[in-house]
């Protein structure tokens, strides 16, 4: 494997043509979602009439077959575009969110449920996360009991994303209890079905940014559930989940920067332009080292991010990389946005500016989908050979 | 009909042009490169011909061949081309400065062993705006062009081309084989989708040099000085009607 530096001549196609469609919605018409809470649902159209939405999944279901290096660098291109996690998170589950499909589906499978996720007919949604058990996913409590045809699914999920729109869903959950399973992450099992809204109660959360983009807690009482729907083997639902985490977490990072980067640009743009005592802002070094200094550390989180996206692609081990890119990316992401936010001085509270909504989308990365101090301990572990803390 | 589609490498239109500092030219250096916004133009209306779209019928073009000169790079301007829908491409490798003229040559050579039925152009490069390649190569051909095309219509072995002209509109109707050129308003063109970027990957660009098409590339002629436009000045404010119209009446506009 080797680091490319440079794009190549796909690549930077690939970046070219994901701008000129993200040109068409600005700042305004993100801020506009933003504050009414409208999902962009025409910028995911023209990324799926585009063809963008199967970037990476196999080409004889429709996808292009590329890697997570394209698929990070076209996710960092919608962020960066200004669309920030609003447009990045609205199709952030059709890039990688499915690969167990991919990787553990049979061949009916992958022609059942990929193709409509390409074109844009499907809507996913994921649903592992739950009210009482977080990081620790082998505690989860909703049960899917066997039926003679497939499965009954009862049980609570939270944190689920884009669940008013979805009609599919991803969704783990215990088919034996946990003591009675040989390890507490044996007895799980994952299942792409129907999002059945007769049997599913999906509530939105309120929360702090990213408005067009809902978040949900969901209610599951008696979903039945075909057994054509399980994907991979009954009892290793955890195992083939945990297949997804580390592209998950690659894109994070990238979305990460190319967030930061949009908020630099608002910034170096604003202290160009805003004179005050008779010259630009960005002429004083207090108010343009903070701005370069976010510029290094995105620069740097970028690197790391492609490196464990080039180590994925190539079948390498990239679970250090992955967690240090979701960590760098988030933080240099965070830092540019406050630096952005504090450079436009007063006006970078007010909304008509856009960098405290980038702000504000900012949190997302140092929260999801795995919290900074896990990443440490991660990184702790595996890396240095510390004993595990928890 | 065979269709050919010459395409610039020029600075991306979104980008603010620099001077360089001792005026020689335009600063180029790690500045992103695109294609020239009429050449899409073009390449979109020949693709339609061969689609079919924008009123044509598909099979109007039965191949849409993408041209560029310049340096390797162009490569990725012609492989625009390609995801856009161009079947194949054609460089010419040429490094510095090719005058206008000189890629009438150029072109003319490539006609010659193409045999198209149209060469659609943009109608100038928004890089020198010399808008002189379509009408040279017209004259050097001894074709029949129709210049700034607002429309294209393929009827009867005839291209009726509809021209923007002061005060209106006019309508040209050319013999084939002819050149046309193209205005902003022909249509505008799509983005390329990643299928396409994909497959244009696997479609073949032939290179070719000006001495392989027996044409001498040397400049003739010399850019004295590239300058910036003159600042703008300030304007200025005014308390009453009055005080403006004495204003302007002083300026002797009114």
């Amino acid at each position: 494997m080797t680091l490319a530096i440079e794009l190549t001549e796909a690549q930077a196609a690939i970046k070219d043509a994901v701008e000129k469609i993200c040109a068409k919605y600005d700042d305004r018409y993100w801020a506009h979602t933003d504050e009414t809470g409208e999902f962009p649902e025409p910028f995911v159209a023209d990324m799926a009439a585009g063809g963008w939405l199967g970037v990476a999944m196999p080409e004889e279901v429709g996808g292009a077959g590329l890697g997570l290096t394209e698929a990070a660098l076209m996710m960092q291109v919608v962020a960066a575009s200004g669309a920030g996690f609003s447009g990045a998170s609205a199709i952030h589950l059709n890039i990688f969110g499915l690969m167990p499909i991919v990787k553990f589906g049979t061949v009916e499978q992958k022609k059942r449920f990929l193709p409509p996720v390409i074109s844009g007919a499907d809507k996913a949604c994921f649903a592992v996360t739950e009210p009482n058990s977080g990081l620790d996913t082998a505690s989860l409590e909703t049960r899917a009991e066997r039926t003679n045809s497939g499965y009954v699914i009862t049980g609570r999920k939270i944190w689920t994303t884009n669940a008013q729109r979805a009609s599919k869903m991803l969704i783990i959950a215990r088919t034996t209890p946990k003591d009675q399973a040989k390890k507490p992450t044996d007895g799980l099992s994952l299942f792409y079905t129907n999002f059945n809204r007769t049997r599913i109660e999906a509530n939105p959360i309120p929360k702090m940014g990213r408005k067009a983009v809902e978040c949900n807690t969901l209610f599951i009482d008696g979903l039945e559930v075909p057994k054509e729907d399980l994907i991979g083997e009954e009892g290793k639902g955890f195992q083939i989940l945990l297949t997804g985490l580390n592209p998950e977490r690659t894109l994070i990072g990238a979305e990460a920067v190319g967030l930061g980067r949009a908020a630099l640009a608002r910034a170096a743009q604003y202290s160009q332009e805003r004179v005050v005592f008779g010259r630009p802002i960005g002429q004083n070094q207090g108010v343009a080292h903070p701005l370069a200094k976010a510029w290094a550390e995105l620069e740097a989180a970028d690197l790391v991010c492609f490196k464990a996206a080039a180590l994925y692609d190539a079948g390498k081990e990239s679970g250090a990389y992955a967690n240090a890119a979701k960590y760098l990316g988030g933080e240099a992401g965070f830092n540019a946005c406050e630096a952005a936010v504090m450079a436009h001085g007063g006006m970078g509270y007010a909304k008509e500016y856009f960098v405290e909504r980038y702000f504000r989308e900012a949190m997302i990365a140092r929260l999801v989908p795995v919290s900074r101090e896990m990443i440490l301990n991660y990184i702790a572990e595996r890396v240095l050979g510390l004993p595990k803390s928890y | 009909m065979k269709v050919l589609v010459p395409v610039k490498r020029v600075l991306d239109y979104n980008l603010k042009v620099r001077v360089k500092a001792d005026g020689t030219g335009v600063d180029l250096s790690n500045l992103k490169m695109s294609m020239n916004p009429f050449d899409e133009i073009a390449v979109e209306e020949a693709v339609r011909m061969k689609e079919g779209g924008g009123g044509h019928p598909a099979g109007t073009a039965t191949e849409v061949v993408a041209i560029s000169i310049g340096p390797e790079q162009a490569q990725e301007t012609i492989r625009t081309a390609l995801a856009m829908g161009a079947d194949r491409g054609i460089l010419v490798k040429a490094e510095g400065e090719v005058e206008p003229l000189a890629v009438a040559k150029l072109l003319k050579a490539i006609v010659d062993a193409e045999q198209p039925g149209l060469v659609i152009l943009g109608k100038q490069a928004i890089d020198d705006d010399s808008n002189q390649v379509g009408q040279m190569l017209a004259a050097l051909l001894d074709w029949p062009q129709a210049t700034f095309a607002s429309k294209i219509v393929v009827a009867g072995g005839k291209i009726n081309v509809t021209r923007e002209i002061d005060g209106g509109l006019q309508t040209l109707s050319l013999e084939t084989p002819a050149i046309v050129t193209t205005d902003l308003r022909l249509n505008e063109p799509r983005y390329a989708s990643l299928p396409n970027i994909m497959k244009a990957k696997k479609k073949p660009i032939d290179a070719k040099t000006p001495a392989d098409l027996g044409v001498d590339v040397a400049p003739r002629l010399t850019v004295v000085k590239v300058a910036d436009p003159p600042k703008r000045q300030g304007g200025a404010k005014v308390k009453t009607v009055q005080d403006l119209v004495a204003g302007l009446k002083a300026a002797g506009v009114i």
